[in-house]
């Protein structure tokens, strides 16, 4: 009891919070482990069950000191607090138990219930036997109310201190369901699922957001980042290993030697998030390529090449060797920043956080993903924990479904730098009665092996040559996505559509299924866009 | 009241004698109990204390007041009624007024402490008909503890703020706390410094000759050096914290009053850092005591909880009734004593 007095004392005559944090880390190490917890159960305020009614407790004091009830009420309302009249009224001068905390709640745990009168001389006991400020205590103890001004948060901060372990799951282990009678120190604080080696934390997921007033009602509490189209990955690297773990924590280390390569760079220590992603040609993010190299089980140099795989990283989930789940996004963000920054890896970058201001912004953003090959957007809470499993409210992913038409291939033209002399930009068609009108031109999408057999294609049935252009029959449907559409008087369809590209080659589709302009009219009137 | 002494808006009057008893009004002849300024008021045409108080009143009131030394024990008259001045123990000069009339004794107690301290004379319990008492603490909430172990406490939080670089300040009244604490702290060998105000008091207290070897004033030039090692004592209108650390770095303000007692008077007191219970005034049981040993069966409250206390002695077999008194209950005020 005498320590926990000392402490409370010590926290009342302390302002400053790191003094105060300072006091209960001193105090966690000077006493044993049951008293510790017990106490900690008490700032969190699970005390005992008050055993009786507090008005009796004027009755006992009035008796007691054979003084008229008025007169402790008149005491009770001078001083404000019954803890304190008490003990001013009845404690002794000096401290003549030495019974130990947890003893003595022990002792109150067991009160209830009791007959009134062996609970009467239990509890006057402690009060004529406790010096003043002990008194007090024990009267905070017995009414249930023991408010010390130390916020839990605190105490979570000291406990991490004194056990050396990650502060949030000190929160979380505080939050939980406990009490000093059913658990003990160890149980609650001693985390057994300290990482070690291989072993990945549990992935947090995103909730698909329906409704962007959630987060566009308050922009700066979020932050946008490209919603990658790729493989989730947890990059664990400790003991100058690294170990990729994909979203069903199957380990694909071996899959991407080249990332791992990257990592004998970094720092140990260290586990990172993100979005395992092959890049094309035009170095954009391409999930036909990614899906074709998984496929290869045997990563030849000639894989490693077609098919470049990256990692966008996103998120940072220990750093130094320490759980830093805990710390809010921003400031995960900023630590993998410097990190990225001090140790530039060209298959480890950093994808991009963005902040947006409205609406507006933010379907800009969208339509910037898309065009990098993302699929849309992840909107995350700026002061969220990296929590784990699936959870609303703090991250969401945005994704625009894009409007996709089957339309039929009537030109091409040569492509440029790494594809010149392949006819690698088409344009597009749908019908309208029975012409095609063009109303759009993509040139992204295919594979190489697509793009090769297309191109053979081409050069063998050209109808005519407008300079770099063919214009080629009608036979090849292709499924094509984009993200906008609205009317133009500069195209010949009347219609201008955002961002077109090539979903797929849709060679199970008859000529006459393609789509019309009156479908895109369509959309267009049902404000789609 | 009865006829030997009665309450006026002038204040508590005595009839035949025709003078007055701490008076807060201006009159001919006051009999003052103490030079605590609500009791020792400006304006009275002759002013009549003991030696000490006189000294105290010509230091506060000015060196023109007319006045009359007056030594415990020592009677004196006027028309015939028999005043003399007893040890309050409240702070060094206190008294009790004692006023007997064809057989008839009264006493008016002033403020007085029962617990002896080394400054002030000690109180003496003085047999009479009817008391006029104090009951600034008059609730048993109130039970000081040793002064001599708060004054123990003192020196230990003087070692913790040492070992910490911080300079120790204690806050007390210039007349009466302060020398209780300058001569309890040196009495343990604590070097002290003292504000302007309480070394110039201290002139005209002879009972703490004993200890001046400890005690220097902090003046203008005093190095701040010396503070790793002194307690400063300051009053508590000089006690503001950002003053006292422009000049002396980061200090530890400790204040000594019985109103420490309550943790909400404690709180709501800005700006310090402990409370020390130290009271110059009786508890409960020290005001039960006077009035039992007085054999006094008229009570008359005055200060604090007059009321609550008259009542309890009503119940209690005492003929008791509250006064309603212009005294401030000294230490409820800060400005009171200055
Ligand atoms: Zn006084
Ligand atoms: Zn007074």
């Amino acid at each position: 009891m005498k320590t926990l007095v000392h402490l409370l004392q010590t926290l009342e005559e302390t302002s400053a919070t790191h003094q105060k944090k300072e006091a209960i880390v001193l105090y966690l190490s000077s006493v044993n482990e049951i008293e510790r917890l017990h106490t900690i159960a008490l700032f969190c305020q699970r005390t005992p069950k008050r055993p009786v009614k507090i008005a009796l407790f004027k009755q006992w004091i009035a008796e007691y000191l054979a003084l008229p009830l008025w007169l402790i009420e008149e005491c009770h309302h001078t001083v404000g607090d019954l803890s304190e009249t008490i003990s001013l009224l009845v404690s002794s001068e000096t401290t003549e138990i030495t019974t130990s905390l947890p003893d003595i709640l022990q002792h109150l745990y067991e009160l209830p219930g009791k007959p009134l009168e062996e609970i009467k001389s239990t509890i006057i006991y402690y009060w004529t036997h406790l010096d003043s400020y002990s008194c007090f205590v024990f009267n905070k103890l017995l009414s249930g109310n023991f408010r010390v001004g130390v916020s839990q948060n605190l105490i979570a901060q000291a406990i991490a201190v004194y056990t050396q372990q990650d502060v949030g799951k000190i929160h979380s282990a505080l939050m939980g369901n406990w009490s000093p009678i059913t658990h003990t120190w160890s149980e609650l604080f001693h985390f057994t699922d300290h990482k070690v080696g291989s072993q990945p934390y549990p992935f947090y997921l995103a909730y698909p957001l329906e409704d962007t007033t959630l987060v566009t009602n308050n922009t700066d509490d979020w932050s946008a980042e490209y919603k990658w189209d790729g493989i989730r990955l947890q990059m664990v690297h400790r003991g100058q290993q690294t170990y990729l773990w994909s979203r069903g924590e199957e380990l694909i280390t071996d899959r991407f030697p080249e990332i791992v390569a990257a990592f004998q760079a970094l720092p140990d220590g260290i586990v990172l998030d993100g979005e395992l992603v092959v890049w094309d040609e035009q170095r954009t993010c391409s999930f036909p390529y990614l899906q074709k190299r998984i496929q290869r089980k045997n990563v030849t140099e000639k894989i490693l090449t077609s098919y470049p795989a990256y990692v966008m990283v996103y998120d940072i989930l220990e750093y130094q060797t320490k759980d830093c789940r805990s710390l809010p996004y921003v400031e995960r963000r900023a630590i993998l920043n410097t990190l990225l920054s001090s140790y530039p890896q060209e298959r480890i970058l950093l994808s991009k956080a963005y902040s947006f201001s409205n609406m507006e912004s933010l379907n800009q953003l969208q339509l910037d993903a898309v065009q990098a090959g993302a699929e849309g957007l992840m909107i995350k809470r700026n002061q969220s924990e990296y929590q784990y499993g699936r959870k609303r409210g703090d991250w969401w992913k945005w994704k625009k479904e894009p409007f996709t038409v089957d339309a039929v291939l009537i030109y091409a033209m040569q492509g440029s730098g790494r594809r010149a002399g392949w006819y690698t930009d088409y344009t597009f068609a749908v019908w309208n009665g029975d012409q095609l009108v063009p109303f759009a031109k993509a040139y992204s999408g295919l594979s190489d092996s697509e793009i090769k057999e297309l191109d053979a294609w081409i050069k063998k049935n050209t109808l005519e040559k407008f300079g770099p252009v063919r214009s080629v029959p009608a036979h090849h449907v292709f499924e094509i996505a984009f993200e906008g559409i609205a009317l133009s008087s500069r195209h010949k369809s009347g219609i201008a559509v955002r961002f077109p590209r090539i979903l797929r080659w849709r060679k199970d589709k008859p000529l006459n299924e393609a789509n019309t302009l009156d479908d895109l009219n369509a959309m267009l009137s049902n404000g789609l866009s | 009241m009865g006829a030997l002494l009665e309450l006026t808006s002038k204040g508590i009057y005595c009839p035949p004698a025709d003078l007055y008893l701490d008076p807060w009004r201006p009159v001919e002849r006051a009999v003052i109990t103490h030079a605590h300024s609500d009791h020792a008021r400006w304006g009275m045409k002759q002013y009549i204390a003991t030696p000490i108080t006189v000294d105290l009143m010509h230091k506060r009131l000015g060196k023109n007041i007319q006045t009359q030394r007056i030594s415990y024990k020592e009677t004196f008259f006027h028309n015939g009624v028999q005043f003399s001045l007893h040890p309050a123990g409240h702070v060094p000069g206190s008294a009790q007024i004692r006023v007997e009339y064809k057989g008839e004794v009264w006493v008016f107690t002033g403020d007085f402490k029962i617990e002896p301290d080394a400054v002030s004379d000690p109180f003496e319990s003085v047999p009479c008909h009817s008391m006029i008492t104090e009951c600034t603490f008059g609730l048993p909430i109130y039970r000081w503890p040793k002064s001599s172990t708060i004054l123990h406490s003192i020196a230990q939080w003087h070692e913790q703020n040492k070992a910490q670089n911080l300079t120790t300040v204690l806050v007390g009244y210039s007349l009466g706390k302060a020398q209780r604490l300058l001569a309890g702290l040196s009495a343990l060998g604590i070097p002290l410094r003292v504000h302007s105000t309480i070394a110039d008091l201290n002139e005209s207290i002879p009972t703490l000759r004993p200890y001046t070897s400890f005690i220097r004033e902090w003046t203008k030039d005093t190095p701040n050096e010396v503070f790793k090692n002194d307690i400063l004592i300051v009053p508590p209108a000089a006690a503001d914290r950002t003053t006292l650390e422009k000049r002396l770095g980061p200090v530890k303000i400790g204040y000594c009053s019985g109103w420490m007692q309550l943790r909400g008077y404690k709180n709501r007191t800005t700006n310090i850092d402990k409370g020390f219970v130290l009271s110059d005034h009786a508890d409960w049981n020290g005001l039960l005591q006077a009035i039992k040993q007085s054999g006094a069966q008229n009570i008359y409250t005055t200060h604090g909880y007059s009321s609550t206390f008259a009542q309890w002695l009503s119940e209690n077999g005492w003929k008791a009734q509250p006064l309603q008194t212009e005294f401030i209950s000294a230490e409820t005020d800060v400005m009171v004593d200055e």
